[in-house]
């Protein structure tokens, strides 16, 4: 087994020796697409959403949400409690560079992430009847890009915060802005032009729209890739910059 | 042959010098020590050593290598244990010996070194339910896990209760009878003293002297006491008439005789000849603590 794939393995057995943290990252997201499934008016179709039902458009959002868990709580949390008690520096004493578990960590969220979608696509689709993605291609790009801002600007949270306390603190302070951004309390389309437009240039509304367009079976717009693509850089690059194994 | 090499070794933070011309050789197979009171520049030179920090200044080989030029190649042959370094709090012991195993190219067979490190029954016990001195054995296997021939180990026994800090004591001897090269950072004049073939006194950034921990106790003053209760009162010019002998004194019943050499031997020759017996009889010596007052100025501050 190489070194990648033995760290990936013992990260992702101590991810599910935590109990809290398998619950919200992993069952949260099908947990809330289930009970905002339950309210029978978010089933009937609505003429001002285009004839689409409320529960067709969070399938999307939730989808988003479990990246946003994923990436600002618990990527930053571990990588930070990891460098506050010396687990990075006792590795960089052996020949495997700590940059290895890092790689390990990504993998292992990224495979959680994808494994949550697939759970909540399937949920939405048998239990609700919500349509699976028309474009699937377009699906996987823009759940990719999305996936990779957001775990671009974990990394950069992970990098700025003293500790693994500070770490949480300011993942969940850019939590909220970053899901309303995405529309879990008000949908893209219901939101006011102003909110939309600058919800156009967060990484998860347009990692939203983008889904939601494939779904619909469109290609995601030039606009929103470039969006994510740029998070993904500029926060992945000051990660890089600022990162402290110490 | 040295294996490690410090030569004028400089590590500056900001304004403070850390390391301040450091130099020192450590033979293969020996237990070296580097004595220090805390902030004294013990682990910034050790850090160097291991190629963590860069220096400043001057220059640093281990079995040949530099550790800043050469770091890939000082992974294999150099274990590290680091003071405040943990574990993930859920991983089992099995499972960070049998994960750090992979780092290596050549590791030991960690299963019969749990063994000897006596940890065999915590296989499956979870890092963060392991006692202080567990941890330390622990920290101490992944130190070696890799085979190496240099372990350096920093303020091993610190926060251990004695029990511990005698056992991992013994356990270090056992690593040098394997061959492993040991470099331990100490602030414990007993520790030093029980453990190191040599050591580096080291203080405000500056080695103010190397030698066996005798050798330090000795260059400083080799002038040893004997004090005893004499069952018969004794000519004071008799035991002055002895070589050893530089000074006889009385205090209160009992008789101080000071003197160098073999002077236990000659006293109580010279009592017995004359049929005195010598009740409560002590002999002190220089300690290394009061080799470190007279290196430094000051007592090692714990």
């Amino acid at each position: 087994m190489s070194t990648l794939s033995r760290l990936t393995l013992t990260e992702t057995k101590l991810f599910f020796r935590e109990p809290v943290g398998v619950f919200f990252l992993l069952g949260f997201a099908p947990i809330l697409l289930v009970i905002l499934g339950s309210i029978p008016s978010f089933r009937d179709p609505d003429p001002n959403l285009g004839g689409l039902r409320v529960i067709d458009l969070y399938a999307p959002i939730i989808v988003a949400m479990t990246l946003a868990f994923l990436a600002l709580s618990g990527l930053p949390q571990l990588l930070a409690a990891y460098r506050e008690r010396g687990i990075l520096r006792r590795m960089r004493t052996t020949p495997v560079k700590p940059a290895r578990l890092l790689g390990a960590q990504l993998l292992m969220f990224t495979v959680m992430a994808v494994l949550v979608m697939v759970a909540v696509l399937a949920i939405a689709n048998l239990a609700f009847d919500i349509a699976l993605p028309r474009q699937a291609g377009a699906y996987v790009l823009g759940y990719v890009l999305a996936a990779l801002s957001m775990l671009a600007l974990g990394l950069l949270v992970a990098a700025l915060a003293p500790s693994g306390k500070g770490a949480s603190a300011i993942g969940t302070l850019l939590f909220f802005p970053v899901l309303f951004f995405a529309g879990l309390w008000v949908p893209r389309v219901s939101m006011p032009e102003v909110l939309r437009k600058i919800s156009d240039f967060t990484p998860l509304g347009a990692g939203v729209q983008s889904l939601q367009d494939a779904t619909a079976g469109h290609w995601p717009q030039l606009l929103h890739l470039a969006v994510m693509a740029g998070w993904t850089i500029v926060a992945g690059g000051l990660a890089a910059r600022y990162f402290r194994w110490e | 042959m040295a294996i490690i090499e410090v030569d004028n070794l400089v590590k500056r933070y900001g304004d403070h010098t850390a390391v301040d011309g450091v130099s020192f050789a450590v033979e293969q197979g020996e237990i070296f020590g580097i004595l220090g009171p805390n902030g004294a520049g013990k682990t910034t030179t050790v850090e160097c050593i291991e190629g963590l920090r860069s220096p400043d200044g001057g220059t640093i080989r281990v079995g040949g290598l530099d550790p800043q030029r050469d770091e890939d190649e000082l992974r294999e042959l150099l274990g590290a244990q680091l003071q405040e370094s943990e574990l993930p709090e859920k991983l089992q012991v099995g499972e960070a010996m049998e994960l750090y195993s992979s780092f290596y190219r050549n590791p030991a067979d960690w299963r019969q070194l749990i063994e000897t490190l006596h940890l065999t029954d915590k296989i499956g016990t979870q890092f963060r339910r392991l006692s202080g001195g567990q941890k330390q054995r622990l920290s101490i296997a992944l130190a070696l896990i890799g085979n190496p021939k240099v372990a350096v180990l920093d303020e091993l026994t610190t926060g251990l209760d004695p029990q511990a800090r005698r056992d991992a004591w013994d356990l270090i001897e056992d690593i040098r009878a394997r061959g492993v090269t040991i470099l331990l950072v100490t602030h414990f004049m007993e520790e030093a003293e029980r453990l190191c073939d040599r050591l580096a006194v080291i203080d405000a950034g500056k080695v103010v002297a190397v030698d066996s921990p005798a050798g330090l106790v000795s260059a400083v003053d080799d002038r040893q006491r004997i004090r005893f209760r004499p069952s018969a009162p004794i000519d004071h010019a008799l035991l002055m008439a002895l070589p050893e002998v530089t000074d006889v004194e009385r205090a209160g019943s009992q008789l101080v005789v000071t003197g160098t050499g073999n002077l236990l031997l000659a006293v109580t020759t010279a009592l017995a000849r004359n049929q005195v017996v010598a009740a409560d009889l002590r002999l002190e010596q220089t300690s290394l603590d009061d080799a470190f007052v007279a290196l430094t100025g000051r007592p090692i501050d714990n």
